[in-house]
């Protein structure tokens, strides 16, 4: 299935893009395996969306957990803690 | 209600008078926050960042009687001084309009998009988030 996925403030600096439309492989269907996906591109993603990194979600501008469904069509985006206010 | 997500600055007065004007209310309690002392750009989720707010003030509006509320915050590039957020919340009576005004910040801090970047002198750095902020938000479970 197709996803759109951003990246924001930080996360968007280390990877080096806003984001991407990409397919995804079969057995991607969280937003946890998502972020493990593409953390297997290795370099500047690995180490951005490691584990032990504290990264939030949103699927379709709402805030998600990792164990979130993600469905074609999906707009996920990942990024830092908030630090509005 | 209104939610708005602006490069522009605001008027407390104005947006205090604007939610004041029905019968019913009796208090009005509002805070602003201002950039201390370091220059900084904020950057936030277009889409999300509107959707996140409305629903912080849907949660507080469940909580409390609240007669009319206004959030505005700022993005995009400010200066030491300058006014970054405003919560106004009316409502009958001072404890409700206190209450909600604080609750709204509070979960604002931890829940809506927002990323500050700030320059200092060594160069400009992501500001991290605030374990404190997250303790703000909690007590209101």
């Amino acid at each position: 299935m197709r996803v759109k996925v951003l990246f924001f403030a930080s996360l968007r600096e280390q990877l080096g893009t806003p984001g991407e439309e990409l397919e995804l492989p079969g057995g991607v269907a969280t937003v946890g395996s998502l972020r493990e996906h593409l953390s297997t591109r290795g370099g500047a993603w690995a180490s951005a969306l490691e584990k032990r990194k504290n990264v939030r979600a949103a699927v379709n501008q709402d805030m998600a957990q990792p164990g979130a469904a993600i469905r074609a069509g999906d707009e996920i985006a990942f990024f830092p803690p908030v630090t509005g206010g | 209600m209104k939610v708005s997500v602006q490069r522009e600055d605001f008027d407390l007065s104005r947006e205090v008078k604007a939610i004041s004007g029905n019968g019913k209310v009796g208090a009005v309690a509002s805070f602003v926050g201002i950039v201390r002392d370091v220059r900084m750009t904020l950057e936030h989720y277009p889409g999300m960042t509107e959707r996140a707010i409305a629903k912080i003030v849907e949660e507080a509006r469940g909580r409390w009687q609240l007669a009319d509320c206004t959030v505005i915050h700022r993005y995009g590039p400010l200066e030491p001084g300058e006014q970054i957020v405003m919560v106004a919340v009316a409502s009958a009576h001072r404890g409700e309009a206190f209450a909600a005004c604080e609750f709204i910040m509070d979960y604002l801090k931890t829940r809506a998009p927002f990323w500050k970047k700030e320059e200092r002198p060594g160069g400009t750095a992501w500001v991290e988030a605030r374990a404190a902020d997250d303790e703000a938000a909690e007590r209101w479970k």
